[in-house]
């Protein structure tokens, strides 16, 4: 029988919960806001039609695809000072992730759109809008009800890939649960407590989904 | 309704020499057509004849390898390699597409619909354009629907409410795209209905379609095309009655008797 040390699990909670709400959310909350804008413009990119543009587009996301989050995050925090650009923790992450999110979310964001069926786009163009009008009045919000299900799950991703940024000093939910971990020698107790925080969170974050898909689903088409 | 142009003589639309394909493979050949202000022009044929193309190319959603479309006001569009996307452009605004399948826009209610056109594009005020779009709704029998989604109406309701965003443009000339072939039978009369009530207020309109005894009952002109190329065109009862061409002889007898 394993002897659980319960004053060290209520001792470590609110450090943990702390490192998680001034660390893990708030990172994980810019880089997927600012993974959102740049996938959005790689899929412009990459529906535009111009050759140049598309691909660009499919070369960022071919090589955010095909290397490590890690790689990625060390390259920015560890790499780039050797050409003299330092840049510290905390924007470091938010670089790395959401140039990150923003190569997976483009993939996504740009099967919307070409989900939406193309009389949609000549309904648009029948009442005299433009294909720019078009796209932002009528078929982005189509696209944007199909994308909620699999950028939720970039997002939740996103979450617990966060815990990352403890590698580069980045003081959140997992670095926190190191430190922890390493001054009480309860290794099993802290990371499973750490776990734990991670799944609540997640779970929350699946019920606001849920939500907003239920929402959003009197806007399509039955 | 809102629109009070007399019917006046002269052509609305001239087209001339319209080709189009799409690959080696050749949809139009050689296209002359004319619409006169007021007339309704029927298109018909055996399908994969190129006649929705045609309808295609006057709302400028598809481009013609060559030939010119001049509407009268306007400029005449020469379509090549060297066309203008403004140009071509232009040829939209003059006409409103009603299409087989509606594309009604699904996240928008019914009335946002109708005015998402004239709100977002010909600029108008809010309550102007729901003032107008109230009145078309009305017109159609579908008041009370103007904050349904579409998905809550018939295949006829959505039908009518997509010839009301069609009006609503205020369009020179109106487009039909086959709009009852994919209308459960007993929600034709409806549609059908409505698009007469538009030919007898004198709205111009070119209709594709597979319904001749209603062409011969609303069209003026009627235009057979086979293949790609127009076969055979002339007054409605005379096409339709008494065709000279061997293919249209054919085509008409086989749809007047199926069995």
């Amino acid at each position: 029988m394993i002897d659980i040390d319960w004053t060290l699990v209520a001792e470590s909670f609110w450090p943990l919960f702390r490192g998680g709400l001034t660390g893990t959310i708030p990172l994980t909350l810019a880089s997927f806001t600012l993974g959102l804008a740049l996938a959005l413009v790689l899929a412009m990119m990459r529906i535009s039609g111009n050759r140049l543009f598309s691909g660009i587009a499919r070369f960022y996301i071919s090589a955010i695809r095909g290397t490590p989050l890690l790689v990625q995050l060390f390259v920015i925090f560890y790499g780039l000072p050797s050409i003299g650009l330092t840049i510290d923790p905390w924007p470091s992450a938010i670089i790395a992730f959401s140039m990150n999110v923003g190569g997976y979310a483009a993939e996504i964001i740009r099967a919307s759109i070409l989900s939406v069926p193309k009389g949609q786009w000549e309904a648009g163009y029948t009442i005299g809008m433009s294909r720019n009008l078009t796209l932002r009045r009528l078929i982005l919000p189509q696209a944007a009800r199909v994308s909620v299900p699999p950028l939720s799950n970039t997002f939740i991703s996103l979450v617990k890939d966060t815990s990352l940024a403890s590698t580069i000093l980045v003081t959140e939910l997992f670095r926190e649960a190191q430190q922890i971990a390493a001054f009480s020698q309860e290794f099993m107790l802290v990371y499973v407590e750490a776990a734990v925080i991670y799944w609540v969170f997640c779970l929350v974050l699946s019920m606001i989904q849920d939500r907003l898909e239920r929402r959003l689903d009197r806007y399509v088409a039955h | 309704m809102s629109h009070t142009e007399a019917p006046s003589s002269g052509p609305l639309l001239k087209v001339s020499g319209l080709n189009k394909s799409f690959g080696d493979n050749e949809v139009l050949s050689s296209i002359d057509l004319q619409v006169d202000s007021g007339q309704v022009l029927a298109l018909i044929g055996p399908s994969g004849s190129g006649k929705t193309t045609v309808l295609r190319c006057l709302n400028g959603l598809e481009q013609p390898d060559a030939g010119t479309v001049a509407f009268s006001g306007g400029p005449a569009v020469t379509f090549g390699a060297k066309t203008s996307k403004r140009e071509k452009e232009s040829l939209r605004t003059r006409s409103a597409m009603v299409f087989q399948g509606y594309n009604l826009f699904p996240h928008k209610t019914v009335l946002q619909n109708v005015i998402e056109g004239p709100v977002q594009v010909q600029k108008r005020s809010k309550a102007d354009a729901t003032q107008r779009a109230e009145r078309l709704l009305e017109r159609v029998g579908l008041a009370e629907k103007r904050d349904n989604y579409p998905h809550e109406l018939s295949g006829g309701q959505q039908q009518r409410v997509g010839i009301v965003r069609a009006l609503a443009q205020e369009p020179s000339l109106l487009l039909f795209d086959e709009p009852t072939s994919a209308l459960d039978p007993e929600l034709v009369g409806d549609v059908l209905s409505v698009i007469k009530e538009l030919a007898e207020e004198g709205w111009t309109m070119v209709l594709v379609t597979h319904e001749l005894a209603f062409a011969r009952e609303v069209a003026d002109t009627v235009v057979f095309m086979d293949d790609g190329v127009v076969v055979e065109q002339g007054p409605a009862e005379d096409v339709l009655r008494a065709p000279t061409q061997e293919r249209t002889q054919r085509f008409v007898h086989r749809l007047l008797n199926p069995f």
